[in-house]
């Protein structure tokens, strides 16, 4: 905000504060400057105007999918095509419904993105609650590694990860996904309820263990339970990233895909119909996620993650 | 760096059995090296050994197919165009946030949708803009600026191809560096910009001298978090082109997957890997400065 136009906007009147019956002293007051005024408000419109345009750039794609997915087959042949599709029908998207592969693929993604969750708590957690209480030898190897994993695009290693499941048998199921999205949002998951427990004060885990908890009964009693919000929010974040990944489900499996690896492997021989349904279909839960999300999303990505 | 500065707290320092903190890493050190350093190792010895021992065939093979210096060329470029327009349009996003407009949650909220997008949705989104017969050319054929309208995404045209990937990789990934310079200016104090009105510096003045430099360390780790993960980039040309506008994993899933050549796979992988390894290096060093500086 200018602010300096504010201050000089109330130095503009000063015959606000004249008492009135001073008579003649009035008349000679000097016009108020109105171009400060003026100006923020040209400034406001401006910003506004520049926030619209962006918006727009944001939301015009997935409205036109949108129409896409939901015209129906002969609407979507039509060239030039109008803005509002000729014809509405939900065929389109029931083809896509139907289509071989799409409702198991979406229980497999559902699956590896809650069998993820968990795992990744189970073994990330602790990691992270011994960052955030303990000083040790070797933290700092430790979060440098953590932060090194983070930014290395593990998914690529997918291919030997395949060769290595092929062997050991469990290539092409849902329990191998979950290894590799495990994987994937571990450094993640590490550093992210590192932060959590370090905002979890001290002061009352040592209460907890003056009125007679052992470590583990304090840690499960009163430090988890203020954890939990963060944690949950941890949650959704490691949901999102496994819903989202493609490359390496689609190494790892064949018959067993995910949601986004179904839709890439029959993006070949698709016609068009099914890949505009199938994109609009993977942006639905977007919508959610963020809505769901969005106050935790500075802190966790912007933030913790950096 | 939220994570390193954290104090270490006076908690439980007493009866505490000597190393049990081990025992809470132990799983993620056990989980991260089965599942990342063993497959890297694995990686290396595919890509360099077949059945008679130590062999550069995979990568003669790799080198030699016009496909791949394609994609590494595609590859640079596109880190190239993308993230620099990314960083400036993160950082006005950011800029018309501060200016608290209204509806500001709203704009907020749909800035923000792309993060939660897959790369493979984002394709596709735009697939329905610039294909053939898709929104754009209708657009351009109903007002009469195209006869037929222009094949952005055919596989003989590489420059609009490439526009079609560039605008794709904006849309989707500009969220991210969004987030991280919102959260950047958030934690700045605002005294300097304060102090630099009263001494009647003007709007560009006080963003370049003052904003921008608190945001330096923001500035830099979404830098070098986009380039990595720009790196990794191959879903949205995927589902846009095909194979027509090769990407360096793109070739990863194809040598696997179509080919069937895990050998080559893992070597195309492992170039991807140096090359994020190096940026990754690069990015430690420097958040390493950044926290002597600061102490």
């Amino acid at each position: 905000m200018n602010d300096t136009g504010g201050a000089s906007v109330r130095a503009g009147r000063p015959g606000a504060g004249v008492p009135p019956g001073t008579g003649p002293m009035t008349t000679t007051l000097p016009p108020i400057d109105r171009a400060p005024l003026r100006r923020r408000r040209r400034r406001t419109i401006a910003v506004q105007a520049a926030c619209v345009v962006v918006s727009l750039f944001m939301v015009v794609p997935m409205v036109l999918i949108g129409l896409a997915a939901v015209s129906s087959p002969e609407a979507l042949l039509e060239f030039p095509k109008p803005l509002i599709p000729s014809g509405f029908s939900a065929g389109t998207l029931m083809a896509f419904i139907e289509a071989t592969g799409t409702i198991p693929a979406l229980g497999n993604s559902l699956l590896v993105g809650i069998y993820t969750v968990v795992l990744s708590l189970l073994v990330g957690a602790p990691a992270g609650y011994a960052l955030a209480r303990r000083a040790f030898r070797g933290k700092d190897a430790y979060q440098v590694f953590m932060l090194l994993a983070r930014a290395l695009p593990i998914v690529v290693l997918s291919v030997p990860l395949a060769t290595m499941f092929l062997n050991s048998g469990v290539y092409d199921t849902v329990f191998s996904v979950t290894l590799l999205h495990t994987t994937l949002a571990m450094p993640t998951t590490v550093l992210i309820s590192a932060s959590i427990f370090v905002s979890v004060p001290a002061d009352v885990e040592e209460a907890a263990r003056v009125f007679g908890c052992s470590r583990f009964e304090a840690a499960r009693r009163v430090v988890f339970p203020l954890a939990l919000p963060g944690l949950a929010a941890s949650s959704i974040f490691t949901f999102v990233l496994s819903w989202n990944e493609i490359l390496g489900a689609a190494v790892i499996t064949l018959g067993h895909r995910t949601l986004p690896a179904q839709v890439l492997a029959s993006l070949g021989e698709a016609p068009q119909a099914y890949r505009f349904a199938g994109g609009f279909a993977l942006i639905l839960p977007a919508l959610v996620f963020i809505l769901v999300m969005r106050r935790y999303l500075v802190n966790m990505w912007g933030t913790t993650l950096r | 760096m939220a994570v390193t500065a954290a104090p270490a707290p006076p908690v439980a320092t007493r009866r505490r059995p000597a190393g049990s903190h081990w025992l809470l890493l132990a799983p993620s050190i056990v989980f991260m090296l089965a599942l990342f350093g063993w497959p890297v190792i694995q990686a290396l010895i595919s890509a360099f050994t077949d059945d008679s021992g130590f062999t550069f065939a995979a990568w003669d093979r790799l080198f030699g197919d016009p496909y791949f210096l394609r994609a590494l060329r595609n590859t640079l470029l596109l880190i190239v165009i993308v993230v620099p327009i990314q960083l400036v349009l993160a950082v006005a996003m950011a800029l018309l946030v501060q200016a608290r407009p209204k509806f500001l949650s709203g704009h907020f909220y749909l800035w923000t949708i792309p993060l939660a997008v897959s790369e493979l949705a984002a394709g596709l989104v735009w697939l329905s803009v610039f294909d053939s017969r898709g929104y754009l050319n209708s657009l351009l054929v109903s007002w009469g600026w195209s006869g037929t309208g222009v094949p952005w995404l055919n596989y003989t045209s590489t420059g609009t191809m490439l526009l079609a990937v560039v605008i794709a990789e904006i849309w989707r990934a500009t969220s991210l560096v969004f987030v991280i310079v919102v959260a950047g200016i958030q934690m700045a104090p605002k005294d300097f910009d304060e102090a630099a009105q009263v001494f009647g510096a003007n709007a560009w003045q006080r963003l370049w001298h003052v904003t921008l430099p608190q945001l330096k360390p923001s500035l830099q780790v979404a830098l070098i978090l986009r380039t990595i993960l720009a790196l990794q980039a191959f879903a949205v040309a995927q589902a846009l082109t095909g194979r027509d506008f090769p990407l360096l994993v793109g070739e990863t899933y194809q040598w696997y997957v179509n080919l069937q050549n895990p050998a080559v796979a893992s070597a195309a992988a492992l170039v991807v890997l140096a090359l994020s390894l190096a940026t990754a290096l690069f990015y430690l060093r420097t958040m390493r400065q950044r926290d002597t500086e600061a102490a």
